[in-house]
């Protein structure tokens, strides 16, 4: 499948692209994130403290141990700061 | 409910007003507005606020929609601004409009919990010594358990 991956604030800063299309057969965020870490250093780096990051599919927010039948979307961002 | 997420400037008075209006059943309009804050020690320059088109509005609609479910509202409204802000400048804002005046407060409240670490923004500071992501708050993830 081809998802939409999207990174935000230092996520986006670290990976270098604020969104890319990525060509997986992971069944869960928690695969696609070993496929991204596997592929290059800026992943891993971006993905080095799972803590420190949140994860949406199809702009709801979910686990890393979510599944990704039927996403199109998947987002990663650190701990929101609104308000 | 009203939700807008927009990056111009807001009329705080004017749709605090527009929001009071025709509401004849309303006893109690709550509003509560964020302002960029400086800091002494270190003077901002600017704050730069990041947020994810379509997810934050959903977000937004969602918490605003609990709120509606928990407390008799009349209305609601929120504004949250992104993109380049000033110290001073105003951030969002929130209005509640129910009969009693303890309904509005607490929907403004449980409101601005959520907003603070559900809602999808991400603020960024710039200062003489370089940009900074603002880091979450402990305090802003416990706040939610009062809920």
């Amino acid at each position: 499948m081809t998802l939409d991956v999207l990174y935000f604030a230092w996520v986006r800063e670290r990976i270098g692209v604020p969104r890319e299309k990525v060509e997986t057969s992971a069944a869960t965020v928690m695969d696609l994130v070993e496929e991204l870490r596997a592929r290059e250093e800026r992943y891993a780096v971006a993905f080095g403290d799972l803590k420190a990051l949140r994860v949406a599919i199809d702009q709801e927010l979910t686990e890393f141990d979510a599944s990704l039948n039927g996403a199109r979307e998947v987002a990663f961002f650190p701990p929101m700061t609104g308000g | 409910m009203r939700i807008v997420v927009q990056a111009e400037p807001f009329d705080f008075g004017a749709e605090a007003n527009r929001f009071a209006a025709g509401h004849t059943d309303m006893g109690a309009i709550v509003t509560f507005t964020g302002i960029v804050r400086d800091l002494a020690q270190n003077p901002l320059d600017r704050m730069v606020i990041e947020y994810y088109p379509g997810m934050t509005e959903k977000a937004l609609e969602k918490i605003a929609t609990e709120a509606q479910e928990r407390w008799f509202l009349g209305d609601v409204l929120v504004i949250h601004r992104h993109g380049d802000l000033r110290p001073g400048d105003m951030i969002m804002m929130v209005a509640t409009a129910a009969p009693h005046r303890v309904d509005a407060f607490e929907a403004a409240e449980y409101l601005m919990d959520f907003l603070k670490s559900r809602a999808p923004f991400w603020k960024q500071e710039f200062t003489a010594d370089g940009a900074e992501w603002v880091a979450s708050k402990d305090e802003d993830e416990d706040a939610l358990k009062r809920w």
